[in-house]
Formats: C-alpha cells, sequence, structure tokens
C-alpha cells in the first residue's frame, strides 16, 4: 500500500500550501460543530444536572432513555432533520435546509445526549459527596445543581470534548441535511466522502490525517486551558 | 463568579452560528443532480463560468437519481438535473415539473479485472456479456440505489432475460451506495460494474480494472435538466432556475459541457436540441 506515505505527503502539502478552499472547508467544520456542542451543552448540562439531582418518578427511565440515546444513528438524525426542515416538512418555511444551521441543529440533536448522560453522570458523582454539605447550607435545588455544575467544570470539559469528537467526526447526519455543497456545506468529513467516492484515496486519507491533526490540537487546546485554569482556582 | 459571562459566550457563539453571513445577500438556486456529474467534476467547470456571468450562485446537491428526484418533489430544490429518462417524464406527467430537455449525453461502460474471469473483455453486445457474467458467476457489484445507473443496469439485464437480484448476495452484490464507493467495491472485490465513461475517466483508484464492455447502443447513457413546477412548490425560484436551464441549452453552455476535459478526454456530449 503506497497510499498511506502519499497520505502523509498529500496532508503535509495541502497545509503547507495554506490553500485557500481547504481554509474554507476547515472554519466550516469547526463553525459547525463548535456550534452544535456550544447548544447541546445548553440543553444538555442544566438536563443532566437535573436528572442527577432531582427526584421524581420515571428518573431511572429517563436516564435509561438518554444514555440509550447517545448511540442514535446520524443517518436517522440526518433523515429525521431532513424531513423537519424539507420545503414538504412542518419546518420547510424556514429554508434551513442545505445550510450550515441545519448541519448544527442535526449535529446538536446527536451531542445533546452525549452531554446530558456524562454530566449527569459527573454531577451524580459530586451530588453524593456534596449532599449533606449542600443541605446544611439550605440550598435550594436550583442553586445545588449550579453549584454542582460549577464545581464539576474541569470533569465537564471532558464532557464537552466527548461531544466535540461525535460532531467532529460525522459524516451521515450532515451530508443529508447540508448537501454537501461546495463553498455552502461542505466540510471536512463530507469532503473525506467525496473524495473517497472520487477514488481519490490518498487525498481522501490525506485530509483524514488533518482532521485527526485539528481534533488533537482543539483536545490539546482545551486540557491546556483546563490545567492552567485548575492551578489558578486551586493555587 | 466567572459562570455570567461563560453563559453568556455560549449564547453568543449559538447566536453567531444561526446568523449566517453573506448567504442572504447572494442570489443562487439548488439543483438536485446526480454523482456521476459531480464525481467526474462538471460542475467545478460549469459553475465558475455561469457564476461569472450571472453572478448567480448553483448549488449543487449530489446525490442518487432516484433520492434526487425525490428531494425535488419534496420541493428542496429549483432545478433538476439527472439522467433517467423515464423517471424524469415521469416527474413532469405527475406535475413535478415544468417540461423535460436533453443537454447532453455520454455511454455507460462495463468495467472489470484485468483477469477477466467472464471472459467478456472487448465485447460489444452488452447481454451477451452479462449472460456470460452470470454464467461464470462472476462477482458484478450493483449500484442497487434506485439511481439512474442503477436503473439502467437493471433494465439491460432485464432485455437480456435474467434476473440478477435472485442472486443478490452471490455473485450479484448490491452496494447500495453512490458510483464512486460502487467502483472502489467493485476494485476491492475483483467484481464488474456498471459505470457511466465519466465516472470511470475521472475515477481515481482504477487499480488493474479497465473497461471490459462498450459501444453497444444500448449503453447510450442521456441527462435531462427539468424546472421544478413553480404550482407544485410556490418556493421554488423559476426565474432564476429558468436561467440556468436556459444557458445549459445555449450555445455557451453546450461549448463549455464540451470544452470539458478530463485526462484529455471529453466525458460529455452536448445534445440540446436547438430552438
Amino acid at each position: 500500500m503506497q497510499d498511506f506515505g502519499a497520505a502523509f505527503g498529500q496532508a503535509f502539502a495541502l497545509i503547507l500550501s495554506g490553500d485557500a478552499d481547504l481554509l474554507e472547508i476547515i472554519g466550516l467544520s469547526l463553525r459547525v460543530t463548535f456550534s452544535a456542542v456550544a447548544l447541546a451543552c445548553l440543553v444538555g448540562l442544566p438536563l443532566g444536572a437535573a436528572l442527577a439531582v432531582g427526584r421524581f418518578p420515571g428518573r431511572m427511565a429517563a436516564v435509561t432513555v438518554v444514555n440509550a440515546l447517545m448511540g442514535l444513528p446520524p443517518v436517522v438524525v440526518g433523515l429525521g432533520v431532513y424531513l423537519m426542515l424539507s420545503s414538504a416538512g412542518p419546518l420547510g418555511v424556514l429554508q434551513l435546509l442545505y445550510t450550515p444551521s441545519a448541519m448544527i441543529i442535526a449535529q446538536a440533536i446527536l451531542v445533546a445526549p452525549i452531554i446530558t448522560a456524562l454530566t449527569r453522570q459527573v454531577v451524580e458523582d459530586l451530588h453524593g459527596e456534596y449532599d449533606e454539605l449542600l443541605r446544611a447550607m439550605g440550598a435550594r435545588r436550583l442553586a445545588t445543581i449550579a453549584t454542582l455544575l460549577w464545581d464539576a467544570r474541569y470533569s465537564l470539559m471532558t464532557t464537552a470534548l466527548a461531544g466535540l469528537g461525535r460532531a467532529l467526526g460525522e459524516v451521515g447526519a450532515i451530508i443529508i441535511v447540508g448537501g454537501n455543497i461546495n463553498h455552502v456545506t461542505r466540510v471536512m468529513t463530507t469532503t473525506i466522502a467525496l473524495e473517497t467516492s472520487k477514488g481519490n484515496l490518498s487525498l481522501a486519507l490525506g485530509l483524514g490525517i488533518i482532521l485527526v491533526g485539528l481534533a488533537l490540537l482543539v483536545n490539546g487546546l482545551v486540557m491546556g486551558l483546563r490545567s492552567s485554569a485548575a492551578r489558578l482556582a486551586y493555587a | 463568579m466567572l459562570r455570567p459571562s461563560v453563559l453568556a459566550f455560549t449564547f453568543l457563539a449559538a447566536g453567531l452560528a444561526f446568523a449566517s453571513p453573506a448567504a442572504a445577500e447572494e442570489k443562487f438556486i439548488i439543483v438536485q443532480s446526480t454523482t456521476s456529474t459531480q464525481n467526474a467534476g462538471l460542475y467545478d467547470h460549469l459553475l465558475p463560468i455561469y457564476h461569472e456571468k450571472t453572478g448567480v450562485e448553483v448549488r449543487v446537491v449530489a446525490v442518487g437519481t432516484g433520492q434526487a428526484i425525490k428531494n425535488a418533489q419534496n420541493c428542496d430544490g429549483d432545478v433538476l438535473f439527472v439522467h433517467a429518462k423515464p423517471a424524469e417524464e415521469k416527474f413532469v406527467a405527475e406535475g413535478y415539473g415544468v417540461t423535460r430537455a436533453d443537454v447532453m449525453y455520454n455511454d455507460f461502460v462495463i468495467v472489470g479485472p484485468a483477469a477477466d474471469p467472464a471472459g467478456v473483455a472487448g465485447s460489444k453486445d452488452v447481454s451477451g456479456a452479462l449472460e456470460r457474467i452470470k454464467q461464470a458467476e462472476a462477482p458484478f457489484a450493483s449500484r442497487g440505489d434506485d439511481s439512474g445507473t442503477h436503473k439502467a443496469e437493471l433494465a439491460l439485464w432485464q432485455a437480456s432475460g435474467i434476473d440478477p437480484t435472485a442472486d443478490s448476495g452471490g455473485w450479484y452484490r448490491e452496494t447500495g451506495s453512490g458510483m464512486g464507493a460502487t467502483l472502489n467495491s467493485a476494485v476491492g472485490m475483483g467484481a464488474y460494474a456498471l459505470t457511466d465513461r465519466a465516472s470511470w475517466i475521472a475515477f481515481g483508484n482504477k487499480g488493474s480494472f479497465g473497461i471490459a464492455v462498450e459501444g453497444d447502443q444500448r449503453l447510450f447513457n442521456q441527462y435531462g435538466v427539468i424546472l421544478v413546477s413553480p404550482e407544485n412548490c410556490p418556493n421554488v425560484k423559476a426565474e432564476l432556475g429558468q436561467q440556468f436551464i436556459d444557458w445549459l441549452l445555449s450555445d455557451a453552455g453546450q461549448s463549455a459541457i464540451a470544452d470539458f476535459k478530463q485526462h484529455g478526454q471529453q466525458l460529455f456530449f452536448p445534445n440540446a436540441k436547438t430552438s
């Protein structure tokens, strides 16, 4: 297989050339992914914490459902979002199909269960430790949730990274609702799918290497941020 | 307490994501089309020329012909540019499209491994070749995705009096994916496959494969263009869509199609009727 060697060569050549199309695609990938994860965090963090702290009938069932939804098949989510956003669908008037917004919605739906489920676990563990203290302080439920989320913030960064990982590498949902339109909705993963189908295997693999490098970079930045923030906080 | 600022930032990020800049200002249409034209690189050649001339951005969604027609029926496109004439005529007859016009043609070929287990290389008789493939039970990779190429392939089997789906999973393998993905599978499995010539010439992972069967009249592959009916779909940009169709059928559009070459070969042959 000379494809692997060629792929690394292609990856480096592409990065060094600073190809405008490549930068555009990387930029859109990051924009879609970060927006989707931000949206998912907005829903998932409070929801996960509420599931962890709350005591209501059917809680175990809700937790099980959220955990199961972590395995949502991307193609099914893409199809569902397509049917909603299609001109023939209930949200067709918004004209969001084949736009980055549609891709963000689809990925937020994929990522939200991951954020919710992992937040639930993290906060529940912390709640076990802090429960008596918080009760002694007479904290109300909302204050408890806010305090626990804040105290778990460094662990929750890993939760967000898990969501980021899911979104950054995902292709099944966004290729359906985005349409892989050049200069509009083409991102790293859909480009890799397209180049693979053109039989340009080493170029596709080269783009894959860049995507993995991008994931490494983002994770490294977040972990660096986390450790320096933690040093400041606990110094 | 940093919390409110973190929250504010999150909201800001989410807000930014939904405000898609520039897209609202530029005039654009959506064309539902096929993977073969996109994979061959035709749009990378045509669309910049058209954008330069008119300032209209053409956004191509490249899926199988079956899915493209379905999307257009759902009003998710302004123009349909595919290659399955009977299905296109049905689309117009049922009121989803305005009129259908021929744009260009090329031909299908059967590609296969150099080892040629069915002994069909060099044949010009499609039916004979398909019969030999079946008799030899040589692997054959089918699109299996209701695309234009898949419809054409099924029609060729039928014309040869063979029902390959009876052996599906055996020598007849339905990949259920696009042209390029199916060619990748065919090369990987050493299987024969039907492909349009443009996809094959532009394909970069040929391995030992070459064209085995070509030149039969039944391998003709016609592309047509249709404006999605604005009566059926009020959101269709009829004027911009028609403008693009008119350009495709005009002398300028037709010669732009003829000028498109890959590896020194012309991939699509314009044949719009001059009005």
